[in-house]
């Protein structure tokens, strides 16, 4: 941790509102800013003025997507809370997106902030006075204490359990290496066991079963983002209403009813959903739909799973065809509406699941339901091997210890000498010391002596 | 009362870090007085034979390269030197020396009374003279009072000294020596906490009566390795060491007689070295294992004394003969010294400062195992740093600080002051976090110009290190801008060395980066017009080699040198600063760090605590100005 770090963080709650703003602060957070935002009018952020707000979209640099659509607020330093360079990122596409794009600042460079680490730069850079000191403080424990409580809460489940296992690990070899080092005349029997290189290849693929436990973690924790999507008409509205079992969204037999994003919350299986009703996707000329439709398109991109309602009542329609296209990225269950009349749409040859349905006698929902269920759980309908992993200062700690095992690994393969490999073995419990506190030398000395004779 | 002439410093103790302490600081001017209660057992090595090893070797270059005596003696009266882990990297090779124990001490106690401004003299220390939590001087056993504003305290075991052969014990500070009692009740009354450490040290056999045939033999290096930068000889013939083992026999024996260990028996409480345990210990924490080794060490040229390595023990002598006589060659071994195990006081270091000045009494410092730790090396590094402090600040200088990026000894002191210890603590290159720039090869270069700048490195030694520094310097400037062309002469020199042929022109800097390519092949390729001796060669090696890797640990030091920074004040009001949790505010209180970087690596310090603390710190400045 330095005080010369960029850092960055979600400054709204998560799950509230669906406009939440990143924050990041530092010497390079305007340079990460613009890697990610295109404007849409052409400028480099790099030169315009401070105090100015910009439009654009935050695009994945590795595989150009749109992650969202962003007003994004330049201050430059010191007429800053921080005193320092300051990017506010606003999103539109909520929580799901939110995390993503952080995601995207944090590879670029910059650390996830501490809790109260903005407050605190404040104050060490003289923007707040003496008599605030008190409440600089007082905001750093109090945001110590509840993110360490949310932590807590987290780390619950198993993740504690495997993370602490993965460091009993990760300090077990370490303590093989290390002895090799310090205790070249002893002959050390190495332990029963796989050589090094597989060792640490396993505790690298323990991690990434972690990271990928990400994912089912924030659904835990923020509900499933589920998009219901399809061109005007076709029932989409009808069957949010039906999924929640109440008339939430208005109804007409007049496409384009729906002009903005509703989303509301249930439960399936006990898995938190939250369904996401869309304006129709068309082209058209009127402004207000038209805006409705960029937000269902946006929702398209940052959701979890998207259901595509189609009209069975109906040919296949130029418009289903391009919305088809639109998800092939996604996790997609092709809903065929209107089971109740004569089917006129002809049968598709896609990967999708496909399920008919019918909002009008509630044919077909409870089918529907299981597909959403086993899409969020995975085939097994439970959590898969490894769950839990849970916020993104987690995942970035992960990450960063998968990377230095990967470099132990390919050390080990390369026949460095150990005190290379422990470098970086030091490094990944580091970085897994950020989740659950930290490794220190005395810990590894322990278990050398336990594990290995030593003494001349 | 009979009081003598003042001093600057006077040293009490000449164990390893009680002659270096005294020789720092009559070296740096200071009017230095050395009491030891046997001046035929100066610069005695009580345990083994030995100087040096993994990261031992480490300290004893670092001693040199600030002006220290052990590398230099060492090399005098050495019998057998070797360097550790040959084939690992640069960062983890350990010097190590066997030497003549008589020929050392004598060395040594040479050096101590040929120093001007040094008057060594017999005498047992029983009580500190202090007024107004100031040390003004010390009083022996017979009443004699010597005078001085610093007094360095190196006491080695001798502090309550208990020994355990068997179920008997006695005082006594060392095998045939006197215990010092006195001195351990007169710091108690100052108010110091004293605990208790055990170490303990094998038996020593007649050579003559060893069959060497049956074991392993371990000769030297050849060449032989050197400790110090400045003088390089070797004037001793070498001796080989054997290698033997314990067998299951051994092993019942030991199983059969526990009850007459007084380890197991409980007779002793102090705590052991969980690196140097006793045989009877590694029989039964270890039962799987079949053997054990054994290194056979001489003493020394002129003696038949062996040092058995491997096998301390605290059981009685009639057991002692038994096992050892079980062990292959050592079936009529006769025993001249038997294995013992001693007991001694320790002032558990988080009393000390970073200067090894007590915190409770100014100008009281203390060094060596004192402070808890073991081993020759550690005790003679914070000897060298006590008396270069107690020095400084008779001189009213700065004191000689050493960073954990600096220096073992650095790690060492920090790790002491800041952690403490409950064991008697020994030095890894585990230990530093910034191991792969703290090499043996590298210990002039880091701390060649301190030592000279408070006054210990010669103008000769300086000199010839001044030499070596500007040809490293030169050779790599010249190494990073050379290019070289494909040439057959250049090719069939990669060729023999079965590297890749050059198609196009190369730098001179990557071929060396090359692993099978040494600095000598680079400078066939491309000679240089100032041909390097081989420990500059060597650097340049190393430094171009290992960049990557050393640059990696610089970054790592840069990073956490803004915390390092931050000094933290001694009357740091902890108990004032909010959100700091009540068992960190303890800590924080009892160890008192002088910086947020020291902070940080007191266990239970998170991040968040350092936040506060950096907080706190703004406040105070700015309530302050
Ligand atoms: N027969 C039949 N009609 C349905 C069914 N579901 C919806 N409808 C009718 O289809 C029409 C459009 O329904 P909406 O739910 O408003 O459609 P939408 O996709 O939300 O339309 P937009 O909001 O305009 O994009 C209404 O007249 C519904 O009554 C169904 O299962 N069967
Ligand atoms: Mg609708």
């Amino acid at each position: 941790m330095s005080d010369q770090d960029t850092i960055c963080a979600v400054s709204t709650a998560p799950g509230h509102g669906s406009i939440g703003i990143i924050r990041i602060s530092g010497n390079d957070s305007i340079v990460i800013a613009k890697k990610l935002f295109h404007p849409s009018r052409p400028k480099d952020l790099l030169t315009v003025p401070s105090h100015t707000i910009h439009y654009g979209r935050i695009i994945d640099p590795e595989d150009r997507t749109i992650v969202d659509e962003a007003l994004v607020t330049i201050m430059r330093g010191p007429g800053t809370y921080t005193r320092e360079d300051v990017v506010e990122v606003n999103g539109h596409g909520g929580p799901v997106a939110l995390e993503r794009t952080l995601g995207l600042v944090i590879a670029e460079g910059a650390r996830q902030a501490e809790p109260g680490e903005f407050t605190k730069r404040a104050f060490l850079n003289g923007r707040i006075d003496l008599a605030q000191a008190e409440a600089v403080m007082d905001v750093i424990k109090a945001r110590t204490d509840a993110s360490n409580r949310a932590a807590q809460e987290q780390l619950k489940g198993g993740l504690s359990r495997e993370v602490e296992d993965l460091r009993q690990k990760l300090i077990g070899l370490l303590a093989g290496v290390e002895a090799g080092v310090d205790f070249p005349e002893e002959d050390i029997e190495t332990p029963e066991g796989r050589p090094l290189g597989k060792e640490i290849e396993s505790v690298a693929l323990t991690i990434k079963g972690l990271i990928s436990g990400f994912a089912f973690g924030k659904i835990m924790r923020e509900g499933l983002a589920t998009a219901i999507v399809g061109r005007p008409n076709v029932g989409k509205s009808s069957l949010l209403n039906s999924l929640l079992r109440e008339d939430r969204a208005i109804v007409t037999s007049m496409p384009g009813t729906t002009r903005d994003i509703i989303e509301e919350s249930i439960t399936i299986n006990g898995i938190a959903v939250r369904i996401i009703d869309t304006a129709g996707i068309r082209d058209t000329h009127d402004l207000v739909e038209q805006e409705g439709v960029k937000r269902s398109v946006a929702a398209l991109a940052s959701a979890d799973l998207v259901l595509l309602v189609l009209d069975g009542s109906e040919p296949l329609h130029d418009g289903d065809r391009q919305i088809l296209e639109e998800v092939s990225r996604k996790n997609t269950v092709v809903v065929i509406n209107k089971a109740d009349v004569p089917r006129k749409l002809e049968k598709l040859a896609r990967p999708e699941v496909q399920i008919d349905v019918s909002c009008k006698s509630g044919q077909g929902l409870d089918e529907l339901r299981k597909a959403i269920s086993r899409m969020a759980l995975g085939e097994q309908g439970a959590p898969g091997e490894h769950a839990w992993a849970v916020n993104t200062r987690h995942k970035q700690a992960l990450e960063k210890a998968l990377n230095s095992a990967e470099k132990a690994a390919i050390s080990e393969r390369n026949n460095a000498s150990p005190e290379f490999i422990a470098l970086d073995l030091r490094d990944a419990l580091d970085h897994i010391g950020t989740i659950i506190g930290a490794t220190y030398t005395e810990d590894i000395l322990e278990r050398v002596f336990r594990d290995f004779c030593i003494g001349k | 009362m009979y009081t003598q002439k003042r001093y600057d410093v006077i040293v009490i103790g000449a164990g390893h870090a009680g002659c270096e302490a005294a020789l720092a600081s009559a070296r740096m001017g200071c009017s230095t007085l050395m009491l030891t209660m046997n001046l035929d057992t100066i610069g005695q090595m009580s345990c083994n034979p030995a100087i040096g090893g993994l990261a031992k070797g480490h300290l004893v270059k670092e001693i040199d390269a600030l002006g220290g005596e052990m590398a230099k003696i060492t090399d005098r009266t050495g019998i057998q030197f070797r360097t550790l882990n040959k084939s690992k990297g640069p960062a983890v090779r350990g010097t190590r020396a066997q030497a003549d124990k008589q020929r050392y001490r004598a060395a040594m106690k040479e050096s101590l009374e040929k120093q001007t401004g040094l008057d060594v003299k017999q005498g047992m220390v029983e009580k500190l003279l202090v007024g107004g939590q100031r040390v003004s001087g010390v009083e022996t056993n017979i009443g004699v009072q010597y005078l001085s504003s610093t007094v360095i305290i190196t006491t080695g075991t001798f502090l309550k000294g208990l020994i355990h052969i068997g179920l008997s014990h006695y005082p006594s500070g060392r095998a045939g020596e006197f215990p010092s009692l006195g001195l351990s009740d007169s710091l108690r009354q100052l108010g110091f906490e004293l605990g208790r450490l055990k170490t303990g040290t094998p038996a020593r056999l007649n050579g003559r009566t060893i069959d060497f045939s049956r074991m392993k033999i371990q000769p030297g290096d050849d060449p032989a390795p050197f400790f110090s930068f400045s003088e390089k000889t070797h004037p001793l013939q070498q001796l080989p060491c054997y290698l033997t083992y314990t067998n299951p026999l051994t092993h019942e024996i030991i199983k059969n007689n526990l009850d007459k260990s007084p380890l197991y028996a409980g007779v002793i409480k102090g705590i052991g070295p969980r690196y140097c345990p006793s045989i009877e210990d590694k029989v039964m924490r270890f039962s799987e294992r079949e053997r054990h080794q054994v290194f056979l060490e001489p003493e020394g040229l002129d003696t038949e004394e062996y040092y058995a390595n491997g096998v301390s023990t605290s059981l009685p002598v009639e057991v002692q003969t038994e096992m050892y006589r079980s062990i292959t060659g050592l079936e009529e071994v006769e025993i001249m010294r038997p294995a013992y195990a001693i007991e001694y006081d320790y002032a558990p270091p988080m009393q000390i400062r970073h200067t090894l000045e007590t915190k409770k009494i100014e100008g009281l410092f203390f060094a060596g195992q004192i402070n808890g730790t073991s081993g020759y090396e550690e005790a003679a590094a914070q000897g060298l740093m006590a008396g270069i402090n107690a020095a400084l600040k008779v001189q009213q200088r700065q004191p000689l600080i050493l960073a954990r990026a600096d220096a073992y000894i650095g790690v060492l002191i920090d790790d002491l002051v800041t952690r403490g210890t409950n064991e008697p603590y020994r030095m890894f290159t585990s230990r530093a976090e910034y191991r792969l720039i703290l090499r043996e090869d590298n210990a002039d270069i880091r701390l060649r110009d301190r030592g000279r700048e408070i006054g210990l490195v010669s103008e000769v030694d300086y000199q010839q290190f001044v030499e070596k520094r500007q040809s490293v310097e030169r050779e790599l400037k010249r190494i990073k801008k050379t290019w070289v062309k494909p040439s057959a002469e250049v090719n069939a020199v990669l060729e023999q060395r079965g590297s890749n042929a050059l198609s196009s022109d190369a730098a001179l800097e990557q071929l060396l980066k090359r692993p099978e390519l040494s600095y000598g092949d680079i400078s066939v390729i491309s000679p240089t017009d100032h041909p390097l001796k081989d420990d500059a060669a060597e650097q340049v090696e190393i430094q171009i080699k290992y960049e990557g890797y050393i640059q990696r640990q610089m970054s790592q030091v840069e990073r956490f040198a803004s915390l390092e920074q931050k000094d933290l004040p001694e009357d740091m009001d902890y108990d004032s600063i909010t959100g700091l949790g009540s068992e960190v505010k303890q800590k924080l209180k009892h160890v008192r760090p002088v910086s947020l970087g020291q902070a940080s690596r007191i266990s239970g310090v998170t991040p968040a605590a350092i936040s506060l603390l950096l907080v706190a710190l703004e406040k105070r400045k700015r309530g302050r100005s």
